[in-house]
């Protein structure tokens, strides 16, 4: 492998928030005609880092290089004149914009008349063709697209600088497979061109198709560059959660080995639940101690089942029983007083409350349960924390920090905890593992088997299917908006399984 | 990639599709055109009950009352854009035109006192940009507090009404020219104020379509995160609205001021709020992101078409009109959450 210029070298970059430091002397170097990625679970410090390198955070300590020459951090702005293009999450682009907007503000082409709308509109076209987009109307509203056009959108606005440093930060978690292909073809055609690349992604397969070197994080330090040809799979994760790969499989073969059979009265049962236009009426029984994994595909009346058990959305027909008592659950309030707890799929919107501590977000929805009048002690506040401080394998540094400073994985283990301190019966989560790193999809998911072990009725759902085969007694599946059966999970049943049985239902008939 | 293309944009866009496409309204401007559509037919409804609305003079006068409310509407869309308020734009008229006429009085140079009046808009303007951007006060009490600050200030300079001297400069800007004399009364007439009115229609127009502070404008209200790491100059922008509206307001004393030919401290007392319905009912969304100046402008003049249908009525008592425009304010508000759950789906 040619061995390319150097073009951006980070030396020893430390940064701080508030006191804590989230960097600690990490380096990067990027060389022109090659790919790097930037790997690291959650929280390893990897957004911290391109801050620092595009300029929006400030750095305590070490220094940025751009050509050998010395810089100091200027903003966005200021980077991409440089030649530092962000391809950013497609979240970040102008929804009211149109196409053509997104594209170009900040570089509008622009003539006497102020912009020249035309000529915007046409520079536009050209780098969307490029990125297999021809027949996309530049002019175009970019809410009336769906995410994976926004995403190569965000991608077009990065290109239209032709940089010579492209950083591209999760830039195929809304794609699907055709689409990732389209993107990782442009990014190899702009290494072939010369310019340096910056990759993050938390698909490992991804990231060794594409990359050519990668530095790994792992909680704010540098833990190596490698050469990809030099890691495998295995290497990579455990450097990265600085565990062994082994105990996701030894996970696998644990809930295998435990042996789950149906004895006594259900402690949910659903019978024909279902609410006009969202889901058909369904029948689900959810016993002590089980995982019950639900697969399908997004819209496939997995999450919105979810939602009616969890008092998210109102049946408008059916009945629900918790317990053998029949309830009706009003909103997600009664559901908790009822022992359903649901984490829902949207974790920023419906999940956290950002301004909060993660301290005060563990603890809202017991206090709510008890009622404002009889608060809980600051004493009782603390020995719960402790527990799931040590349960979910939190750090005490980030438990008094307002949880949307927090990881992606950190947020979701704190809605978790949140959940437990009410000691539901049935628990509900809905895509608890997505967007989030190995390191914290396994304290997830232990944590669900443990609970199964402890008599909870667990409800997983999940897009990635491993992940449900691996941890669920009985898969339930949907499609369509209603159920079309239901599998006992054993050696035999793979994902393939799951899949064989979507793909035949082809006429929708149930199929058992 | 079946995801990619809308069905609209298979078809090559020939013939009737073509013209189809152009007729059909974007779901942004639905609000706007649902804004012109009521003003037709306010006046349609007026003439039809009431007579002489379509008439050169009625229609001139529609302009020359509502002069500075357009101003004042013009201004607030560049804020309300950006996902602001300014509450302030009422007050500063009153310091403004107090401060300028008495001045006038005092014998300075007229030309002087206006331009004045006009940087007493910007300096609240700009007092609110800076609590706003650098103090991260919310607009709505930032430009609360300049609301009291300049109501206060006005009455702590004068209580009565200050006179303008028939005279001065600053009349001539409210003087009535014919450009066409009609038949019985019926002329075109214009003043000063509305061509700078206009004026400033077409500056706004130009500003937030063809450059790239007005563009910038735009995707502050969609998201300002998203603006920011766009690298836009969001500090830098977000100072320009208040600024701008700030010295709109200034520029609405004047033009007020030139036709009235005196000044009080209670001038404008909840004419922000008018302002603001006036952007509301052209289409611009409270949340920010999307808006038209020239919707903003037909949003002014349906509320001034209003009063003036209400005076000719004569059975409608005037205390009615806050009623009827809070009504109209409902509909538009509702019409406008109806868009954007479309939008959502």
């Amino acid at each position: 492998m040619k061995l390319g210029r150097p073009v951006v070298e980070m030396t020893g970059i430390t940064v701080e928030f508030s006191g804590v430091r989230v960097l600690d002397r990490v380096d990067l170097t990027l060389r022109s005609g090659e790919i790097h990625a930037l790997m690291g679970e959650n929280g390893a410090g990897k957004s911290t880092l391109i801050g620092a390198l595009t300029g929006t955070l400030p750095i305590l300590a070490g220094e940025v290089r751009i050509y050998g020459e010395e810089r100091t951090p200027a903003g966005v702005a200021r980077s991409r004149a440089e030649g530092i293009a962000t391809v950013f999450q497609e979240t970040h682009l102008s929804p009211h914009l149109t196409v053509a907007e997104n594209v170009m503000i900040g570089n509008e082409v622009r003539g006497t008349f102020g912009i020249d709308w035309k000529a915007n509109r046409a520079r536009t076209a050209e780098v969307l063709t490029r990125l297999g987009l021809g027949d996309l109307d530049p002019g175009r509203s970019l809410s009336s697209l769906s995410p994976a056009v926004k995403q190569l959108v965000a991608v077009a606005r990065a290109l239209v600088l032709e940089p010579r440093v492209l950083i591209l930060d999760e830039p195929t978690s809304s794609l699907d497979a055709a689409e990732v292909q389209t993107l990782l073809r442009v990014v190899r055609g702009l290494r072939d061109r010369g310019v340096a690349i910056l990759f993050v992604s938390h698909f490992l397969e991804q990231v060794f198709e594409i990359a050519d070197r990668m530095t790994v994080l792992r909680e704010g330090r540098f833990v190596g560059e490698y050469l990809a040809d030099d890691l495998d799979h295995a290497d990579l994760i455990s450097k990265m959660i600085g565990e062994d790969i082994a105990a996701l499989k030894a996970l696998r073969s644990e809930r295998l080995a435990h042996h789950y059979s149906a004895s006594g009265d259900p402690t949910l049962r659903a019978s024909a639940l279902g609410r006009r236009g969202t889901l058909d009426p369904t029948d689900l029984e959810l016993s002590r101690g089980e995982v019950v994994g639900f697969a399908g595909l997004h819209g496939s009346g997995r999450t919105e089942l979810a939602r009616l058990m969890g008092g998210a959305e109102r049946a408008d027909s059916g009945e629900l029983w918790v317990d053998g008592v029949r309830v009706h659950l009003r909103s997600p309030g009664a559901a908790l007083r009822s022992r359903i707890a649901l984490s829902t799929e949207n974790l920023r919107e419906e999940g956290i409350i950002g301004g909060l501590t993660a301290r005060e977000n563990i603890v809202l929805a017991l206090q709510a349960m008890r009622g404002w009048s009889r608060p809980l002690s600051r004493g009782e506040q603390s020995a719960l924390i402790e527990t799931y401080l040590e349960a979910l394998h939190l750090s005490p540094r980030d438990i008094d920090r307002p949880i949307e400073e927090l990881s992606g994985g950190t947020q979701q283990k704190i809605l978790l905890a949140r959940l437990l301190a009410t000691r539901p019966h049935v628990l509900i989560l809905d895509e608890p593992t997505r967007g989030i790193d190995i390191g914290a999809k396994l304290d997830i998911q232990r944590r669900v088997a443990q609970l199964a072990g402890d008599g909870v009725a667990v409800v997983f759902i999940s897009s990635q299917l491993e992940e449900v085969v691996r941890l669920s007694d009985r898969i339930v599946v949907l499609k369509d908006r209603e159920k079309i059966g239901e599998l006992s999970n054993g050696p035999g049943v793979t994902v393939d399984t799951i899949v064989e049985m979507i793909a035949a239902d082809l006429d929708g008939a149930p199929e058992m | 990639m079946s995801t990619l293309t809308s069905p609209s944009a298979e078809a090559a866009p020939t013939g009737i599709r073509a013209l189809a496409k152009r007729v059909t309204p974007q779901l942004d401007t639905l609000p706007t055109a649902a804004a012109v559509v009521i003003f037709v037919g306010m006046i349609v409804y007026g003439e039809a009950a009431y007579g002489r609305i379509v008439q050169f003079n009625t229609l001139s006068n529609l302009l020359i009352n509502n002069a500075h409310l357009v101003i004042l509407a013009v201004g607030l869309t560049f804020v309300i854009v950006t996902g602001g308020i300014d509450l302030s734009v009422g007050a500063v008229i009153a310091i403004s035109s107090v401060a300028g006429v008495m001045l006038i009085n005092a014998g300075w140079n007229p030309w002087l006192a206006m331009l004045l009046m006009v940087l007493i808009g910007t300096a609240f303007g700009t007092v609110s940009g800076i609590l706003i951007q650098y103090f991260h006060v919310q607009p709505f009490i930032a430009t609360l507090a300049m609301m009291f600050l300049g109501r206060g200030l006005a009455s702590m300079l004068s209580t009565e009404p200050e006179r303008v001297p028939d005279d001065s400069p600053l009349r001539s800007l409210g003087e009535q020219l014919k450009i066409y004399d009609g038949p019985k009364v019926n002329d075109i007439v214009l003043t000063p104020g509305v061509l700078i009115a206009a004026a400033v229609v077409a500056a706004a127009f130009f500003m937030l379509h063809r450059t790239r502070t007005g563009r910038t404008v735009y995707a502050i209200g969609g998201s300002e995160q998203s603006a920011a790491l766009m690298g836009l100059p969001v500090a830098k922008t977000k100072m320009s609205v208040y600024i701008i509206s700030g010295s709109l307001a200034g520029l609405a004393a004047v033009v007020y001021t030139a036709r009235l030919g005196s000044a009080q401290n209670i001038t404008g007392i909840g004419w922000e709020l008018d302002a603001i319905a006036a952007t509301v009912i052209g289409g611009t969304l409270l949340t920010g992101g999307a808006g038209f100046v020239l919707g903003s402008v037909v949003g002014a003049l349906v509320l001034g078409l209003m009063n003036v249908l209400i005076t000719r009525d004569g059975g409608i008592p005037p205390e009615a009109t806050t009623i009827i425009t809070g009504g109209i304010l409902l509909v538009f508000v509702l019409l406008q959450r109806a868009v954007l759950a479309r939008r959502r789906e």
